[in-house]
């Protein structure tokens, strides 16, 4: 072995003994430590929905409980309307996340694989739309809404929500279309495979992953939204959701916290859920969308 | 063809919105005109002259600037720092980090806020037990209100950044790091060169991604502060503009504030497509 290759593995060597091993205990003890802070909220969210009113009204808050109780979920679920309140949210939810993949994937489609005049400039359109303060829009939705006749019915959530997440789907999973080869498409044809089934048969399956990490952020817009709720379903409270259901337990003067935990826990874990399972997806889909 | 349903949602739920929230603003539209008692009449540029004349204004929107920049590079140094982290770590405290920030970028905001507050509360709230605060109030003051909120935010946005970051650096070819590394690079100087140049795409997009969410904060502010703090002290643009339309009946004015939010931000995306095209990436 020659004197310079041997320095140069000596060196390697030095270089993990001494950087590597130390920093990387180190490293995991920071991420673990981390992890528990940003864990932290979460867990006391749900310690507190089980904890008994004396324990979250004292003045020394222990981070465990002695006596485990399901009154504040009692009184959540107690509340009147609340599985209807959860239904809606459920139903709010899912309609948005399907028509939007749907809708996003034809258009994402079209813009990639098409050349168009105006091509750019929907692009930008898209790009714009995006930085829309919904908020904002909220005045003159509510007149749109009215208009339609559709105040008080769950569409006046689920349209301005489809609306509001295309754009960022639809920007999205333009990089996926554009991932899959050309030549594939034109294999397809080559043997004989219309335009239609090209869309669902090959391309749908392949952006999937696309799909998934989108519809991750419409289903939170969609689930997490209380301003459209607050201001378009005014007096058949039969059609509000979940956030409007939580604030009733919060009062700014004196919130019932064991209520509000507890309506949180509730609402939580449903996009917990979603997020577990699409979690491998998600990253992945993340990842291949900002590559291109 | 493809594109059809996606214009007709765009075009009636977004556009024409947009255009209406433009026409409002040049009106005098208050309560009696909503409920049709009287006629609209035409105001021109009224609405925005008093708007601009108003102390109030400058103040929020000042406020607003300061607050979403200070999400936004927190954001963003806590997102990178931690996506450099998980690639130096073993599966299982990445895994731990993983799930951790996947339950709080999944925590809806309104939850996020509620949680957070209680976490302060003055009476309740273990935070003030542990740092020996007694009962100091967070949400008094507007500098640990914001304090307070921007922690929040950062909680639950710092997760997007990590994620996609981490995706990124880890389709970095590995032979790249080691040859950093064996020429003695420090682990600043690798990522100063190496990994920040590769990135760059990536963070662009979560820069330009946290800019438009960190501006547009609106539940946690209205949530954690009651509706914008004591004497509006922790208002943003985008509840200063809800709170004049909805609770004051002012709605042009609220439209005319929703009509500058969106003329700042189409600054940001036009900077966003600058940057892209320097690129050189064809859209």
């Amino acid at each position: 072995m020659s004197p310079v290759r041997q320095d140069v593995e000596s060196r390697v060597n030095l270089l993990s003994r001494f950087t590597r091993r130390p920093g990387r205990t180190a490293a995991e003890a920071t991420a673990l430590v981390v992890a528990a802070v940003v864990a932290f909220p979460l867990y006391w969210m749900v310690l507190s929905a089980f904890k008994p009113a004396g324990e979250i009204r004292s003045g020394e808050p222990r981070p465990w409980t002695s006596a485990p109780t399901l009154d504040s979920f009692r009184r959540v679920f107690g509340q009147q309307d609340f599985g209807r309140y959860f239904l809606n949210s459920v139903v709010v939810a899912v309609a948005v996340v399907i028509a939007s993949a749907f809708i996003a994937f034809l258009a994402a489609t079209a813009v990639t694989r098409f050349r168009f005049r105006l091509r750019t400039t929907l692009l930008i359109m898209f790009l714009v739309a995006q930085m829309v303060p919904v908020e904002a829009l909220t005045i003159p939705l509510f007149f749109v809404m009215r208009d339609l006749g559709q105040l008080n019915t769950l569409w006046s959530l689920i349209l301005p929500h489809i609306a509001f997440s295309l754009p960022f789907a639809i920007w999205m999973l333009r990089g996926f279309v554009k991932g899959v080869p050309e030549a594939l498409e034109e294999a397809a044809y080559m043997d004989g495979a219309s335009r239609t089934r090209f869309l669902w048969q090959i391309l749908f399956p392949l952006v999937l992953p696309g799909l998934v990490a989108t519809s991750v952020f419409s289903f939170i817009s969609a689930w997490n939204d209380f301003l459209f709720a607050k201001s378009f379903i005014i007096s058949d409270i039969s059609q509000s959701t979940l956030p409007m259901a939580l604030l009733v337990f919060y009062k700014p003067d004196d919130p019932d916290w064991g209520g509000v935990m507890a309506a949180s826990t509730v609402m939580t874990i449903p996009v917990l859920v979603f997020f577990v399972l699409v979690q491998r997806r998600l990253v992945s889909g993340l990842g291949g969308a900002v590559k291109d | 063809m493809y594109l059809a349903p996606a214009l007709v949602v765009l075009g009636g739920l977004l556009a024409y919105p947009i255009y209406q929230l433009g026409l409002i603003s040049v009106f005098h539209y208050t309560q009696a005109q909503v409920s049709g008692g009287e006629p609209t009449t035409f105001e021109g540029f009224g609405n925005y002259s008093r708007l601009f004349s108003d102390g109030q204004f400058w103040e929020v929107l000042l406020a607003t600037v300061v607050f979403a920049a200070a999400c936004v590079v927190s954001t963003l140094a806590v997102g990178c720092a931690l996506a450099v982290l998980l690639t130096r770590v073993r599966a299982v405290p990445r895994l731990a980090l993983m799930l951790a920030a996947l339950g709080a970028w999944a925590t809806p905001a309104i939850t996020g806020s509620t949680v957070w507050l209680f976490l302060f509360d003055a009476d309740f709230g273990p935070v003030n037990r542990v740092l020996g605060l007694g009962d100091h109030s967070w949400t008094y003051g507007r500098f640990s209100a914001f304090f307070l909120v921007l922690l929040e935010v950062v909680w639950c946005s710092f997760p997007f950044v990590m994620v996609t970051v981490y995706a990124g650096i880890r389709a970095v070819p590995a032979e790249v790091l080691e040859a950093a590394a064996l020429d003695g690079a420090s682990q600043w100087r690798i990522w100063r060169s190496v990994l920040a140049p590769m990135l760059r795409p990536i963070l662009v997009v979560v820069t330009i991604q946290s800019v438009i969410w960190d501006f547009k904060v609106f539940t946690q502010i209205y949530v954690m502060t009651g509706g914008g703090g004591i004497a509006g002290q922790n208002l943003v643009l985008n509840v200063y503009a809800y709170q004049k339309a909805f609770a004051s009946s002012q709605y042009s004015l609220g439209a005319a504030i929703g009509v500058v939010m969106l003329l700042i931000l189409l600054a940001v995306t036009l900077v966003y497509l600058r940057l892209l095209r320097r690129q050189g990436e064809e859209l």
